[in-house]
């Protein structure tokens, strides 16, 4: 009897065990896609934390005109590092988080299809971010040319300094992570679902997770080689960005914004899908036209591939190049409007429970629709040539980022917390941190947009006393301070309700995906059984066998 | 009550073009996002779950002729707009055909020289215009992207250094409207003001006059002292004053500072103390400004303030 080699050579000394208490080493040397998956959830929650002063520090340095809080030089540090972590470092690793997390999960999968590369990923953000945090330590200050980088603005003669290198190396680094992630994401979602679970099947949310990682992969390469391009030009005296010596400033507007775009969708299309699978559990129906919200997704991913110069209306492109961008960018309203509305047919006629995962996501739909308005207008090239670059644009984005991503990321910890530590989150503190989010919120940047139309520009550190714009941006600053405290509400309640929160069980929300059956939180293995798969809720089906989903579709095991 | 500045008070047929589009589409999709409100208030009153109720609602996967409907109601909404869109683009942006610029705006961090190539007048940070006239601005940057941006009277466009945009400025009424460089462009972005002042036809021509004047250098007394040492004290490396050897085009040309109503770019009225205060520390009120601090002693600043101010 011949014997062949063993591909993969036996272990001689036993592997590290989850059973054995091991420590902080037990979390730095997992591959478990769920340890990996709170661990982005936690780097993100420091990073937003960090982020989030960086705010609080301009809205106060803005609070009145003129006023000497602090340096123009440290503003502009301030708004470029607040920007830079909260898209790269909070809503981006936060939403691939929960997607490792969940998606082997909700697939019926033991884990990633790579789980090593899953590890590379994460750790290479936690460097990212190191690096690019480092720079506030070197003589000259973190960078200050605004995260979007203008050249020649991010160049030498006019960046002497190094943060711009830290902050292109670093964001290097998270780059690579998100095309490696991206990859995981595809593979796993294509080739380790559980008997049954066809691509007509899976959960939304996953849909969107896959739409996301084809966009990681092929829009990240764009800013990965610009940032080479920029390192090139500011270490060996490339020229590729600098008109003086021959290169174009445009040309690095182009590679960012063709990146820059998509990424807008990368942070949006997963908080989609957050809120595709609160929705239907908490007004108890199934979401609305599957095929249309996974359709519209796709949609979205192709044209937002095709959009990118409507960030340069003011640029002088020519008008025929202005008008197809401004009609692309339109044309995306569509498919996002379809979003919506399915949304809220899903709640028409449901039995809504309002509790804080569900309020999180219906404020989602309104404070996103105002962001989505907003954007919409924009599209428009005259109507971007006078809101552009000014306060204006300041409030639509941040009502698409943070009414719309946060709101859906806070609606998912709410809602996915007791699966990820076995206990529910504090409902009270819950209503208190929701309350004081609207509030704060809406204060902080619905007066931007009067400001942006009345003149005032973007990236200003001060400004002079022009009638209003004073108290305007009192409001602003005051906003600022609540929403500073709603997020305090929000880590007392994570702190709080992870020690001392109510036991969870398995199914706290009565909802129906794969993760819901496994143990919370799940076992090393995730399930000791997959239940079926013969429909989209599996776990309603096992509830409900008079009234299945799919009353005829066919066993498989 | 003041009166609400930008959009709120277009001052030019283009800016009137502008603005009503953006209003009119704003207000029409607050429209949309009050319909999507009134959905969302009915569905919170009227599908709350009734906690006693423990029966699930009817379980309804989807509508394909809702999913119709609402596909084509926003291809409409966006048709209308786009056409809007053309529309108001050619009233904004006519084309340039083979006009020559009238003016020529150029960034530099963080001030605008403006040139006006047909009378040769060279002035900085303040933009005479006769009302009325279209006037047609070529716009540059000598170092990083700006853009140049009157919220009162137009759009805004880029300068972009090694490509020059073109733009027709024109002002509805005397006066004045205050702008500023709306694309992020290093540590004084916010100090970048611009004032447009609209004259009538004969108060442009009067001034454009008096651009040209050549004013004596003063010999004597203060100012002549201050002549001096404008020479020496390395103010002509950057700046231009006609007339003299001073003729270097880094910083704004001082021939006529007299008639301009700022200092650095709109930090400072421009008044003999405030010129003072600036000579003795410019990063005092402009932090980062490419103007250093001269370490000038009171006695030489005195006598450089009397000597700008002496050239009429």
């Amino acid at each position: 009897m011949s014997r062949r080699l063993p591909l993969v050579p036996e272990n001689t000394e036993p592997l590290p065990s989850l059973k054995e208490n091991q420590g902080m080493l037990a979390w730095v040397s997992s591959v478990d896609h769920k340890q990996i998956g709170l661990m982005y959830l936690m780097v993100t929650m420091v990073f937003f934390v960090v982020g989030g002063l960086e705010a609080l520090l301009m809205r106060i340095q803005l609070s009145q005109p003129e006023f000497n809080f602090i340096s123009p030089e440290v503003y502009n540090q301030l708004f470029t590092m607040h920007g830079t972590t909260m898209i790269f470092f909070v809503v981006m690793p936060f939403l691939i988080g929960v997607g490792v997390y969940l998606v082997p999960l909700m697939i019926g999968a033991r884990d990633m299809a790579f789980p090593r590369l899953n590890a590379l990923s994460f750790w290479l953000v936690v460097f990212g971010g190191i690096l690019i945090y480092y720079s506030f330590l070197t003589q000259s200050g973190a960078p200050d040319m605004g995260w979007f980088a203008y050249s020649p603005l991010s160049e030498k003669p006019f960046s002497l300094n190094k943060g711009p290198t830290y902050w292109a190396l670093g964001l290097l680094a998270t780059g690579i992570s998100s095309v490696a992630s991206g990859l995981n994401n595809i593979v796993t979602i294509l080739t380790m679902r559980t008997p049954g679970m066809t691509m007509r099947r899976i959960p939304l949310f996953v849909w969107m997770i896959l739409v996301t990682s084809f966009l990681l992969i092929f829009v990240i390469p764009i800013i990965a080689s610009a940032f080479a391009m920029m390192l090139l030009d500011r270490l060996l005296e490339a020229t590729f960005f600098t008109p003086a010596h021959g290169g174009s400033a445009i040309l690095w507007q182009h590679f960012f914004w063709g990146f820059g775009h998509p990424e807008v969708y990368i942070l949006i299309l997963p908080a989609f899908g957050i809120i595709s699978e609160v929705i239907p559990v908490f007004s108890r129906k199934p979401i609305f036209g599957y095929e249309f919200v996974a359709g519209s997704t796709v949609a979205i991913g192709l044209l937002s591939l095709g959009v990118w110069a409507h960030h340069m209306f003011a640029v002088g492109l020519g008008d025929v190049t202005n008008l197809y961008f401004s009609l692309a960018s339109m044309l995306i309203a569509i498919p996002t409007g379809v979003k919506v509305l399915n949304w809220v047919a899903t709640m028409w006629g449901g039995k809504i429970i309002f509790a804080t995962p569900m309020l999180f996501a219906t404020a989602f739909i309104i404070e996103f629709v105002m962001g989505g308005i907003t954007g919409v207008a924009i599209a428009s090239v005259p109507i971007d040539w006078v809101v552009t670059d000014s306060y204006f644009i300041v409030a639509h984005f941040h009502y698409v980022l943070y009414g719309g991503s946060m709101f859906a990321i806070f609606a998912g910890v709410y809602y996915w917390f007791p699966k990820f530590t076995g206990r529910m989150m504090s409902e009270t503190l819950g209503k208190w941190h929701f309350w004081l989010t609207i509030i704060g919120f809406n204060m902080t940047f619905f007066v931007q947009h009067f400001l942006g139309v009345m003149g005032m520009p973007r990236r200003i550190y001060t400004y002079q006393d022009f009638p209003y714009w004073g108290s305007m941006n009192l409001i602003s600053t005051i906003g600022a301070v609540v929403l500073a405290l709603s997020v305090l509400v929000f880590m007392w309640n994570v702190h709080v309700s992870r020690k001392r929160g109510k036991k969870a069980g398995n199914n706290p929300w009565d909802a129906w995906t794969l993760e819901w059956a496994a143990a919370s939180p799940p076992a090393v293995h995730n399930f000791d059984l997959v239940p079926p798969v013969r429909g989209r809720r599996p776990l309603w089906d096992l509830a409900h066998p008079e009234q299945p989903d799919e009353p005829n579709a066919k066993v498989v095991d | 009550m003041e009166k609400l500045g930008g959009i709120f008070n277009p001052s030019s047929p283009e800016m009137e073009a502008l603005s009503s589009l953006t209003l009119y589409t704003i207000v029409t999709t607050v429209g949309i996002l009050l319909l999507i409100v009134a959905a969302m208030i009915y569905i919170i009153i009227a599908y709350r779950k009734n906690p006693d109720d423990n029966q699930e609602p009817y379980q309804n996967f989807g509508n394909l002729n809702l999913e119709i409907v609402w596909t084509l109601i926003p291809c409409a909404i966006v048709a209308v707009l786009f056409l809007l869109t053309c529309n108001t683009m050619k009233v904004v942006d006519p084309p340039v055909g083979d006009h020559e610029p009238d003016i020529i705006i150029i960034g530099h961090q963080w001030w605008w020289e403006i040139r006006y190539p047909k009378s040769g007048v060279i002035t900085a940070n303040e933009l005479h215009i006769p009302a009325g006239k279209y006037l047609l601005a070529r716009i540059e940057s000598v170092d990083v992207i700006h853009d140049f941006w009157v919220p009162e009277l137009g759009r805004k466009i880029d300068a972009i250094p090694g490509h020059p945009n073109h733009m027709w400025i024109v002002a509805g009424e005397p006066g004045l409207y205050i702008g500023a460089c709306a694309e992020f462009c290093g540590a004084q972005h916010a100090n970048m003001h611009i004032r447009v002042i609209a004259e009538t036809e004969e108060e442009f021509k009067e001034w454009e006059k008096q651009e040209l004047v050549i004013p004596p250098t003063p010999r004597t007394g203060l100012a002549g002292n201050g002549a001096k040492l404008f020479q020496e004290k390395a103010c002509m490396n950057c700046h231009t004053i006609m007339g003299t050897a001073a003729a270097a085009r880094v910083g704004p040309n001082l021939t006529h500072l007299n008639d301009r109503q700022t200092i650095g770019a709109g930090v400072l009225t421009n008044t003999p103390e405030n010129l003072n205060k600036w000579l003795t520390n410019p990063q005092k009120y402009k932090q980062g400004s490419l103007m250093p601090n001269m370490k000038l002693s009171p006695t030489e600043v005195e006598a450089i303030v009397a000597y700008l101010e002496a050239l009429k």
